[in-house]
């Protein structure tokens, strides 16, 4: 049950890597964000039947975080948009050095 | 004064060890650290009194009393040689000036701390004398360092040979300050001079007195610096200033000899206070030896100015005339003589050392007395003399002959000094003539003198007294002590360990013979020079000029009573160590009395040279030598009053130029050129092509300052290019990371 439950995991992390990776739209990478969270709140569900409720907690902790970030992450999206009338991360360098 | 000592003396008393056994301790010679101390206070007081002045009346020295100085060079430059640094033309400028404002006390301060210091000198020769004391009395005031295993203390010893020289050093040293107070009367540097003066003094006896070897080299650096300030007391002359650099430059190559003597000296023996090392010196091997005595010989090269560093000298007359009597003939530069002296524990076991020491000396002598016979300035011929000089000194204590190195040390000190101050004195007169009609005529050129002895009656005769005594004619100082320089060279050809030695395979016998015959020849011609320098100075027409001649007179008591008591040293010095042959025939005072004093010092390594035997020569051939000592030097001076015509003298302005043999000798056989040519020029350019353009500016500016610049620049730009602002990039890149770092730890 809890190799299935985590290869699960595993998979549903990588997709969220590889879609922050490929992807270019800002909103996509941002839910690719949130899919990774989700995989480990998924792991940690799953090992806490056999190791105590401490990763239940944690994953009270991940999903608060993942609220905030959520709040905020929109946002800024939000905001760039308005500026730039674009979401696409390609034409968005302020970073640059 | 007396506050002061008082107050000083239960400090200094309270830091002396116990000296219980010492038969001097408990009398004067407790006092020995006031000695010097005597001259460093008057070093303070007018050090003080000069820097006062300028702080109150802003710096008037030198260049306010000097104001025509320029005007003078700009006529002068056509007939100077360019580059002859030491023309001295206007070394000697006396300009009538207000006095200094404290030349009154100065004049009081400087000559009276000497002579207190010669009046407790004295004292503690007497006792001395009564105490009969074999060891020396030394004094320890505090631990100076302790580094390791070198443990130094600041230490005074006071032994006889030292007493010899503080007494020459107090004594001589007072009457040319008593004589500067004339010379110097109206000089705006009058108390900047006085105080260079008493720290000279007290520098020397430093250097004499210490009782070890780094207590000794202090002085010796310090005797060295107060050179350097003197030979460019009139430092608004560029000449003067840079013939002083010269001085300072070239004591550095023998300072360097010193130093790394001694650091042998610590090394192989651990210890450097002068009974250490005498006990310490048999154990070490002849070559470690005779490795140390050459490198100190190496210090004594450059502070005697012996070949090949003797050039300083004669530019070291750039500096007022009594200094030159005082530094450069009569007591700094014999510093060198009396090291060697001093470390006759060392020469005696080194006698490739030995023969080194005293054929540089006889070289020198020769090398210098002929220079001396055309030269024209009449401080330079004496600085040539004085050269020639030191080179006998060290002919005796190179051939282990420390008795008599001394003895004409002490005896120079008298005739030279003599020679100096008279020397002065001419100038002085000349120099007064000269600036009063405005003429910028040289006041040192022997052309332009002649015929003085009828305006200087004083002066003259006492010049010959000196004339007499170097160019070694009975019963005057100079014959004594010369006699047994050459006499003592003579014997140890016979039967010594130097003899039987060999320098870079000549056998040390034939080597002293031509050393004793080179020391002849040399009398000869010191005798041909100082009459010509007599002759041109003080016989014939005089040349000065119709307008000048009147002025010309003799200079006042204060500068001619000095003159007077060198004088009678100068003609009675010899009574200091009569040899037994001449007390045998005319019974006038004690046999060998500096012998005698001296034996506890240097008796035991006098005697190691010569197999423990005293020198024993017959009889016969004691009176040949001193026959053709005495026939020798008559011979010099008939030759030159024959050969050589004052009336046939023009001055120096219508003088043709020197040509041939006369010109090297005139030139100095090209050394300064030479040592130009070959070191000066070379390290110039060294300095510039290498060290400047290429280490300085290539390697270490372009290469290492600008070389971190350009890295950094080059780093920064590799490290901006990787920020393109492009997130998914730095997502790239953590993810990678993340892969590698987990990778890692799994793979492992």
């Amino acid at each position: 049950m809890l190799a299935e439950a985590l290869a699960l995991s595993a998979a549903l992390f990588t997709i969220g890597v590889v879609g922050v990776l490929i992807r270019r739209n800002a909103i996509i990478i941002f839910m690719c964000v949130e899919l990774m969270l989700n995989a480990v709140n998924l792991s940690f569900v799953a090992l806490s039947r056999y190791y105590g409720a401490d990763g239940q907690v944690f994953v009270f902790f991940v999903m608060t975080v993942a609220a905030a970030e959520a709040a905020v992450g929109l946002a800024i999206i939000i905001s760039i948009f308005r500026h730039r009338k674009t979401v696409n991360l390609q034409n968005i360098n302020l970073l640059r050095g | 004064m007396t506050v002061l000592s008082a107050g000083i003396l239960p400090l200094i008393q309270h830091a002396a060890p116990a000296a219980g056994a010492h038969p001097l301790a408990g009398t004067v010679a407790d006092w020995l650290w006031l000695v010097p101390l005597l001259p460093l206070l008057g070093f303070v007081i007018n050090g003080a009194l000069s820097l006062f002045a300028v702080a109150h009346t802003g710096p008037s020295d030198p260049d306010a009393g000097h104001g025509d100085v320029a005007a003078h060079d700009h006529a002068d430059a056509g007939h100077t040689l360019p580059g002859d640094v030491a023309s001295g033309s206007h070394g000697d400028d006396h300009h009538p000036v207000a006095r200094h404002r404290f030349a009154g006390i100065v004049s009081v301060v400087g000559p009276l701390m000497l002579a207190l210091s010669f009046v407790l000198t004295a004292a503690m020769f007497f006792a001395m004398r009564s105490a009969h004391a074999t060891e020396p009395f030394i004094q320890t005031y505090f631990t100076w360092m302790i580094t390791g295993e070198l443990n130094l203390a600041a230490a005074f010893q006071l032994d006889q040979l030292a007493m010899v020289m503080m007494l020459v050093i107090t004594g001589v040293g007072t009457l040319i300050h008593v004589f500067s107070v004339g010379y110097m009367r109206d000089d705006p540097g009058y108390p900047r001079y006085f105080a260079y003066l008493n720290l000279f003094v007290f520098f020397m006896l430093v250097l004499v007195m210490g009782a070890n070897y780094p207590v000794m080299f202090i002085g010796w650096e310090g005797v060295g610096l107060c050179s350097y300030l003197l030979i460019g007391f009139w430092f608004s002359e560029k000449a003067n200033a840079d013939a002083g650099k010269k001085a300072f430059i070239v004591n550095r190559i023998g300072d360097f000899g010193f130093l790394v003597a001694l650091m042998m000296l610590f090394a192989h023996l651990g210890t450097m206070d002068f009974q250490g090392v005498a006990a310490g010196a048999p154990q070490m091997s002849t070559g470690v030896v005779t490795a140390i005595c050459l490198f100190l010989f190496l210090g004594c090269v450059g502070k005697s100015a012996q070949i090949p560093l003797y050039v300083w000298l004669p530019d070291a007359m750039a500096g007022p005339t009594p200094v030159s009597a005082l530094i450069h003939a009569a007591t700094m530069v014999t510093a060198g003589v009396y090291l060697v002296a001093r470390s006759s524990f060392l020469f005696s076991l080194a006698p490739v050392a030995g023969l080194t020491v005293a054929l540089t000396g006889a070289l020198t002598a020769l090398f210098a007395a002929t220079i001396g016979l055309k030269q024209w300035d009449i401080k330079k011929i004496l600085a040539y003399s004085t050269v020639s000089q030191l080179g006998f000194m060290f002919m005796a204590v190179g051939v282990g002959a420390y008795v008599a190195g001394i003895f004409h040390l002490a005896t120079h000190a008298f005739f030279k000094a003599l020679l100096f101050l008279g020397s002065g004195s001419v100038i002085y007169a000349m120099h007064a003539a000269y600036h009063k009609t405005g003429s910028h005529e040289d006041a040192q050129d022997v052309r332009n003198m002649g015929g003085l002895r009828r305006f200087m009656p004083v002066t003259w005769v006492l010049m010959w007294i000196a004339t007499l005594a170097i160019a070694g004619i009975p019963p005057f100082a100079g014959f004594f002590s010369k006699d047994e320089i050459l006499t003592s060279v003579y014997a140890r050809a016979h039967g010594s360990t130097l003899a039987e030695a060999s320098w870079l395979g000549i056998p040390g016998s034939a080597l002293l013979y031509f050393i004793y015959f080179v020391g002849i020849v040399t009398a000869l011609l010191t005798a041909i020079y100082m009459t010509r320098m007599m002759l041109y100075t003080f016989h014939g027409p005089n040349r000065t000029g119709e307008a000048e001649r009147g002025a010309l007179k003799e200079a006042p008591w204060v500068m001619t009573g000095p003159l007077v008591l060198l004088g009678v040293l100068s003609a009675f010095g010899g009574w200091f160590n009569l040899p037994k042959i001449f007390t045998d025939f005319l019974p006038v005072g004690p046999t060998f009395a500096l012998e005698h004093w001296l034996d506890p010092v240097v008796g035991e390594q006098q005697l190691a040279v010569t197999h423990g035997e005293a020198v024993h020569l017959s009889h016969g051939t004691e009176l040949l030598l001193i026959g053709a000592a005495i026939v020798v030097a008559i011979a010099g001076i008939v030759v030159a009053w024959r050969m050589l015509k004052p009336e046939k003298l023009v001055p120096k302005a219508d003088s043709p130029a020197d040509e041939g043999f006369e010109r090297i000798f005139a030139e100095k056989y090209f050394v300064d050129e030479g040592y130009d040519r070959a070191i000066v020029q070379p390290l110039y350019r060294g300095s510039r092509g290498v060290l400047w353009r290429g280490v300085d500016a290539g390697l270490i500016d372009g290469f290492f300052v600008n070389g971190t610049a350009w890295l950094a620049r080059a780093f920064g730009w590799l490290g901006s290019t990787a920020q393109t602002g492009a997130v998914g990039t730095y997502a790239w890149v953590v993810v990678l990371g993340v892969v590698a770092v987990i990778g890692v730890f799994t793979l492992r």
